[in-house]
């Protein structure tokens, strides 16, 4: 069973793969991709890492939606209507792909991979926390937050309206002047 | 921690979740009626009036199929169809009483990932029609999930961390003498509201709204239409019935038997939700968004610290 699904996900997601490059379309594009990582998700529950498996599906399903926003938006035609194609510099992609998979198509074949020592923990969840992690989840977590103020915060001094735009020169005024109306306190 | 449910309940899944839909649905038609035409006369006219989606559901059925000038229809048709298989596959860890088709060991991590997929599902129905007004109704269904996400997932990780499990069945044992809700009322709250942001519903119903011709749906016709529609439903209810046993203790309660509570639990959540509809106007996204960032992700994060503070002192 686990045999027949392996291989079921694992051709889903290599046809995928090369339809993401075949499409004339970004959207069937960008959904084709998120369909091969998908597979690749449901690959890794496979593997009995169920919580990794998951949250690959979670998170690359978010990404690809936001993604083909962003790839739409940003495309040289008016808004990516137009037919399209992934491949560029065919010959030298080509090339760097050829190479790429023979090297890791070597990798694969020449490294001594170690036999299963031990037994799968109960909970592989609890033990993939504890390798990453080990002790220093609270330096993480605090690293976690630490990182997402600078973005706030970098977000915050790029933004070409400031404060003084929106309160006025002496930040006194009592209602900030937005473009957008509505939200909090206003 | 929760039973395994034996094989035949992964058929009953899908069909009772539909007619759970189904039957909140004729409510809602039921009282849209009442606001459009007053109270019904007869207990016979309110059937009928209740009985309003299902005719809606033959009807498209059974109507010609509209087609829009070079759609991707295969995209559409994914659109549509993958809308109710999210909300299926979400109520997998959904437990009635204390068994669920499947009690995952990373049950919340699993519903959250389905929900993403309803992402994909709308903007893939709102582009593929090649409608600009339907095309707008997806982009909006992502920029609102963008808004609501991100307190969504901390409301719910705060229900994990009381339980310290991600278990659906573990964080409905962990309520049996207390109900989350007790002492998570903000969590219970944005998950409230994120569930009708996440179905669309209420006072987040612009990506489907009026002013769009109907938005993200509002090409699709025939059976696409029905499932796309229906899908909405059903992640509306799947939503909703997350909640009991998230914060409202599952099928725990006194007398009655388990399953029975959470049927009770469930229907009290979705009439606040389909109630709630009718009271308060559409919100605009990007008035909600700020709402989202500046409101209640603080305030998720400080539901999240007391609960982790309880937990860590136990």
């Amino acid at each position: 069973m686990d045999v027949a699904v392996f291989w079921v996900l694992a051709v889903l997601a290599v046809v995928c793969g090369v339809m993401v490059f075949r499409f004339d379309s970004m959207a069937r594009a960008t959904f084709s991709l998120l369909a091969s990582l998908l597979c690749v998700g449901g690959l890794v529950v496979l593997l009995g890492l169920d919580y990794l498996g998951i949250v690959i599906v979670l998170m690359m399903t978010i990404e690809m939606a936001i993604m083909a926003v962003f790839m739409v938006m940003y495309m040289m035609n008016p808004a990516g209507l137009m037919p399209m194609t992934m491949i560029h510099n065919k010959k030298g992609a080509a090339v760097v792909c050829g190479l790429v998979f023979a090297l890791l198509a070597a990798g694969i074949l020449l490294a001594p991979w170690p036999a299963r020592r031990g037994r799968a923990p109960a909970d592989p969840t609890m033990e993939l926390g504890m390798s990453l992690m080990g002790p220093q989840m609270l330096t993480m977590m605090t690293l976690g937050m630490a990182l997402f103020a600078t973005i706030v915060a970098t977000v915050v001094l790029a933004t070409r309206r400031g404060r003084y735009d929106r309160f006025g020169d002496d930040l006194r005024a009592r209602r900030a002047d937005d473009p957008v109306r509505g939200g909090v306190g206003r | 921690m929760g039973e395994r449910a034996p094989l035949w309940a992964v058929l009953v899944l899908p069909a009772l979740l539909v007619g759970v839909a189904l039957v909140t649905a004729g409510f809602d038609a039921l009282l849209a009626a009442g606001a459009r035409y007053g109270r019904p006369g007869s207990l016979r006219e309110a059937a009928v009036r209740a009985a309003e989606p299902g005719r809606q559901v033959l009807r498209q059925l059974v109507q010609q199929p509209r087609r829009t000038r070079a759609s991707d229809l295969p995209l559409a048709r994914i659109g549509a169809a993958l809308l109710p298989v999210a909300a299926v596959l979400a109520a997998v860890v959904l437990p009635l009483g204390f068994r669920s088709v499947s009690d995952l060991p990373e049950g919340i991590v699993w519903f959250n990932a389905m929900e993403a997929l309803a992402w994909a599902a709308v903007w893939l129905a709102g582009w593929g029609p090649n409608s600009t007004l339907s095309l707008i109704g997806g982009y909006r269904f992502l920029a609102q999930g963008l808004t609501y996400e991100l307190p969504h997932m901390l409301a719910i990780t705060t229900a994990a961390l009381g339980a310290e499990s991600l278990r659906v069945g573990q964080v409905v044992d962990a309520q049996a003498g207390l109900w989350f809700v007790v002492w998570m009322p903000v969590a219970f709250g944005i998950y409230l509201l994120s569930a009708m942001a996440m179905a669309f519903w209420g006072p987040f119903d612009q990506p489907a709204g009026g002013d769009v011709a109907g938005g993200a749906g509002g090409e699709l016709s025939g059976a696409d239409r029905v499932l796309f529609l229906g899908g909405r439903w059903l992640l509306l209810v799947v939503a909703a019935a997350f909640s009991v046993p998230l914060f409202l203790g599952g099928g725990h309660g006194p007398l009655l038997p388990g399953w029975a509570w959470t049927v009770l639990k469930t229907a009290a959540v979705l009439a606040f939700l389909v109630g709630v509809r009718r009271a308060i106007p559409t919100v605009r996204t990007e008035r909600y968004l700020e709402l989202a960032w500046v409101v209640l992700t603080p305030l998720a994060i400080v539901q999240a610290l007391v609960v982790a503070v309880v937990v860590l002192n136990r």
